[in-house]
């Protein structure tokens, strides 16, 4: 299993020199670095002089990737700014904040937020899926499936709003938004945790439910309630153990993105956290900001895929990773 | 099922527990003393005097670092007043005008507030104390009076070669030797602190220690406006010394995010993503409230603390609001306590009269909501690009084009469809409240409007055609050629909600059979586009730096052309006997004569046309009925000091408003389990359920 690790950890390598590249290309086609300057330096009474002196300051005076005059790969934005990233040299933000230090200080709220929506949606869907399995071709399962397309169909900025609007406005229950640190977060967890649950039922639900049923047509459910086991157990016992690969599948990837928060909910629930951090920087054109957090979700990402290997193993011990 | 009700029981419970009301965002550290409630929705970029300019971040700079200068809170126009020097300095020509002096007093006894950089050990920790560090004011804190030096310090900092400041160029023009002063300091520039004491800078020089005098080259009437800006904030050398200490970088202790100041605030615990909270500079010497103002302040309360000691209130609470909604509903609930109206509120705050006076909603007034409005000293326009070869030139057929495209763009009915009527169509290039604006009839603008009934009336559309068909575009279309006439408009697209301003834009042009076609873009292509003069026509906007009529009309004036100098006049305009006037305007003290000669200039370019002259905007704001002495004022952002919150009627207030409501949530856990009892029941009775026979 080690080699496979080493494996998979030297195919990240070109994965992620790759995304560095693409991430470079998107960002320098939009903008320059005239234009990265411009926005940091304002609109009002800018100088040439001024532009080309922020552009020698922050390395961006160079090519982008070859430098003809030096002939050399190494003194180009790119060698400088995006290949320290290896070395998780994220360096400072345009507006001179340290990145580890912010990535460090944000990720904490956004954590905050995410597990427990991953944890407590991730019960929730499979119990509520568990029930429409067991209800199946009932009006149970029926109104189940309805309720989930319903869910799937509303947007998750309307279950944002409209949540606010009813806990916080009418009903005055939790804070409207912002954030605090400690025990005192808990009051503006509560409502975007809750949120995030709901709005992630109906795809959900629907999809373990689909899972479920697959499972519970196999010939081994049907010999587990010939010999007289109660459904619970079955489903339980049985079907949710061997219903574990497809849901690992899905699970497993997307906790080491936990890290990087949630756009939309960090925004509106006021969170400081790295999703807000990511969109803040995409407005400002900080592209030391927007490389660093790419990566990063890049190799969250491909740890994920890795975990998700990895995880297999345990819950199915026919498979092994050589 | 038993695990959720208790939950949610625990859930009652926590929450029953928070004093006060459950949705207050503030935890025990927002309670005590007199705070204000603020908020603010981008993160500030730079909180260093020498770099910052946006208006976000001056809510922060402006009441923490003091200026030579301020503006007067209560009178208009707009007057300056000492800050921190004892008189208004003077210009005085010397060497026959070539050269500009100011001398400047600064008042002795002012000091800074608590810092460690004024105790001289800190200058000099290891890197293993500063990492140990959560934030500097852990440190020992110490003080020092403000001296000469230290604003000596801050000028000479517009050059260090590594801060950007966005008035550095404009300086290098004026502050004599500031320019070489960079080129010094550059190429002294090893890293780590750069002690700019070691250099003189020609163009300022010390006295005594509460003296210095600045030189200017020739005569710059404007630069004292600049000497109230935070370019302008003494910089104590220490301070750049502390934070120039290795690890301080990487723990984000910089200057440029703990500000040094001698103001009534200091910045207390910075964390720009989330809250920024001021709080009382211990040291703060206290300056009494104004007690003078306009006619109508006495009235309306803004003297009733006429002579007292300010700052009133105790703490300033900033919380980062990025979204519309979430803020507003926070206002109504008492949580901020002022609050700006956008488009979506602003049916649900704002009723318009007959008469078209606004005033809050019935649902505003019953919470005691009162409403401030007041004319921003800026202006939104249509340019013509005076480098275009259909619509731009000094030709008349080029002129009466553009006169025909501004009679027909109708910019009232633009303000009251986009823009809920807040702001006033513009007759010029010079804002309301700016020396140089008239007003009434003597002040419209005659080639777009005629006095009927005591108020300007748009010229009916028949006017435009006239002009258009004289131009040569009968019709809408060219008289030689009989080609439609085509024009194109660039502007920046933010979100699919522009499209409605566009159809709008076509059909302005449609009114005299003119097809336009619209060119939406990014900021930064938009940007380059009007950099290289390669747009016909454009939207763009400016507000002002200061209150002089210069800083509106050098935006027209030739020099300054955007193609040409990278300058400010974005239109490209270029008039003779405007820049000629401009020039001697510029230097002049306000006076009859200067009146004359910026009418005679708004004459030419009303005449020209290279604006269709667009909208000065209406500030509208709100504020709760507990907070007293607010006046907007376009020029200072450093009003805290002067506003007062009553905190008793604000919590008595809140708590009336913020009642929890519990039982919707009880019912909705009630059907909840209700709705699972069928369920249960269904499976144990399938559990219990024999086999059927075969």
């Amino acid at each position: 299993m080690l080699a496979y690790i080493i494996r998979r950890v030297l195919y990240a390598i070109p994965i992620l020199v790759g995304v560095n590249l693409i991430t470079f290309l998107l960002f320098f086609i939009v903008n320059t670095p005239d234009d990265m300057a411009r926005m940091q330096l304002g609109t009002k009474r800018v100088t040439p002089d001024a532009i080309e002196k922020w552009k020698a300051d922050h390395g961006y005076d160079k090519p982008l990737f070859w430098n003809a005059k030096e002939k050399s790969l190494t003194k180009t934005i790119f060698f400088e700014k995006s290949l320290k990233l290896f070395a998780f040299d994220f360096g400072a933000a345009e507006d001179g904040r340290d990145i580890a230090n912010e990535i460090a200080t944000r990720m904490w709220p956004s954590l905050a937020l995410a597990l427990p929506v991953f944890l407590v949606g991730l019960a929730v869907n499979i119990t509520f899926a568990m029930l429409m399995a067991f209800f199946r071709a009932t009006y149970l399962d029926f109104w189940g499936v309805v309720l989930c397309v319903a869910m799937m169909s509303i947007s998750a900025l309307f279950y944002i709003i409209g949540g606010q609007y009813v806990a916080s406005k009418v009903w005055h229950l939790v804070p409207i938004s912002g954030f605090d640190s400690g025990l005192q977060a808990v009051k503006f967890l509560v409502l975007p945790a809750l949120i995030g649950v709901i709005a992630g039922i109906g795809s959900g639900g629907r999809w373990y439910r689909t899972l479920f049923l697959e499972e519970m047509s196999r010939d081994y459910v049907r010999t587990a309630r010939a010999k007289g086991l109660a459904e619970a157990t079955v489903l339980f016992r049985h079907v949710l153990k061997n219903a574990m690969i497809p849901i690992l599948t899905g699970v497993v990837v997307v906790i080491p993105l936990l890290f990087m928060g949630s756009l939309l909910s960090e925004s509106f629930f006021g969170i400081p956290g790295l999703g807000s951090y990511t969109i803040d920087a995409i407005q400002a054109q900080d592209f030391a900001v927007v490389r660093s957090m790419v990566f990063i979700g890049s190799l969250l990402y491909i740890a994920g895929l890795l975990l998700t290997d990895l995880s297999y193993t345990l819950v199915d011990p026919r498979i092994r990773l050589e | 099922m038993r695990v959720l009700p208790r939950i949610f029981l625990i859930s009652l419970l926590f929450l029953a527990g928070c004093e006060g009301a459950w949705n207050d965002p503030y935890g025990e550290s927002g309670r005590g003393g007199m705070t204000l409630y603020s908020s603010f929705a981008e993160r500030p970029k730079h909180l260093d005097p020498v770099q910052s300019y946006t208006e976000d971040e001056a809510h922060f700079t402006q009441q923490i670092y003091e200026p030579l200068l301020q503006y007067h809170y209560l009178k208009r126009p707009y007057e300056l007043i000492p800050l921190t020097t004892l008189d208004v300095p003077r210009a005085r020509a010397i060497e026959g005008g070539k050269y500009t002096v100011y001398d400047v007093r600064i008042r002795p006894g002012i000091m800074y507030q608590p810092h460690p950089a004024f105790i001289a050990e800190n200058l000099s920790l290891d890197r293993g104390r500063v990492e140990s560090l959560q934030s500097p004011y852990q440190l020992p804190l110490g003080t020092r009076e403000l001296v000469a030096d230290d604003y000596i310090y801050q000028i000479k900092r517009l050059a260090h070669p590594r801060l950007h400041s966005p008035i550095g160029g404009l300086m290098y023009e004026y502050i004599v030797g500031l320019a070489d002063f960079a080129k010094k300091a550059k190429l002294e520039d090893k890293g780590g602190w750069l002690d700019l004491r070691q250099f003189p800078l020609e163009g300022v020089e010390r006295i005594d220690s509460h003296t210095f005098r600045i030189k200017v080259r020739g005569s710059y009437p404007q630069f004292v406006y600049w000497l109230a800006m935070p370019f302008f904030a003494p910089v104590p050398w220490e301070a750049e010394k502390f934070f120039s200490q290795p690890g301080m970088a990487e723990k984000n202790f910089t200057l440029d995010w703990w500000p040094v100041g001698t103001g009534p605030y200091m910045l207390a615990e910075n964390n720009p993503n989330a809250r920024m909270v001021l709080e009382r500079n211990p040291n703060f010497r206290g300056e009494p409230y104004p007690s003078q103002g306009e006619p109508a302040d006495a009235k309306n309360g803004l003297l009733a603390d006429a002579g007292k000691t300010m700052p009133f209130v105790d703490r300033v609470v900033f919380s980062r609001e990025k979204e519309a909604i979430p803020y507003w509903n926070k206002f109504l609930q008492g949580y901020y306590d002022a609050s700006g109206i956008g488009s979506d509120q602003f049916d649900q705050a704002v009723r318009m009269s007959i008469e078209g006076d606004a005033t809050v909603t019935p649902e505003m007034e019953e919470k005691g909501i009162r409403l401030t409005t007041s004319v921003a000293a800026s202006i939104g326009y249509v340019a013509f690009n005076w480098d275009d070869a259909v619509v731009g030139g000094s030709s008349e057929r080029a002129r009466k084009l553009r006169q025909a495209i501004s009679i027909a763009f109708d910019i009232e009915e633009q303000i009251n469809i986009f823009a809920n009527g807040r702001g006033i169509a513009a007759q010029g290039p010079v804002a309301p409240g700016i020396f140089g604006y008239r007003e009434g009839r003597e002040g419209i603008n005659p080639v777009v409007y005629d006095w009927v009934d005591g108020k300007p009336q748009r010229k009916p559309i028949e006017a435009a055609r006239k002009l258009l068909a004289e131009a040569g575009y009968p019709n809408g279309r060219d008289a030689k050629t009989g080609q439609p006439l085509v024009l194109y408009l660039d502007t920046v697209s933010r979100s699919p909600g522009d499209k409605a301003v566009f159809d709008w834009y076509r059909r302005q042009f449609e009114k005299l059979s003119i097809q336009l076609e619209i060119r939406p873009t990014d900021w930064n292509r938009f940007q380059e586009k009007v950099r290289k003069g390669a747009t016909q026509i454009f939207r763009l906007g400016w507000n002002a730096d200061y209150p002089d009529p210069e800083n509106f009309l050098f935006l027209l004036y030739g020099p300054q052309s955007r193609a040409r100098s990278q300058g400010e006049n974005a239109s490209n305009y270029a008039n003779t006997e405007y820049d000629a006037l401009f020039e001697r305007m510029k230097n002049m003290p306000n006076s009859a004569e200067r009146q004359r000669i910026i009418d005679r200039m708004i004459e030419i370019v009303r005449r020209d046309a290279p604006w269709i002259w667009g909208t000065h905007p209406k500030e509208y704001s709100l504020r709760h009925v507990w907070l007293a002495n607010d006046k907007p004022n376009n020029m200072a952002r450093n009003n805290i000091k002067y506003l007062k919150v009553d905190t008793g009627k604000r919590a008595a207030l809140r708590a009336q408003w913020n009642k929890p409501i519990v039982w919707p949530v009880v019912l909705i856990v009630l059907l909840l389990i209700a709705s699972g009892v069928p369920a249960v029941l269904s499976y144990r009775r399938r559990e219990r359920m024999a086999a059927r026979p075969a």
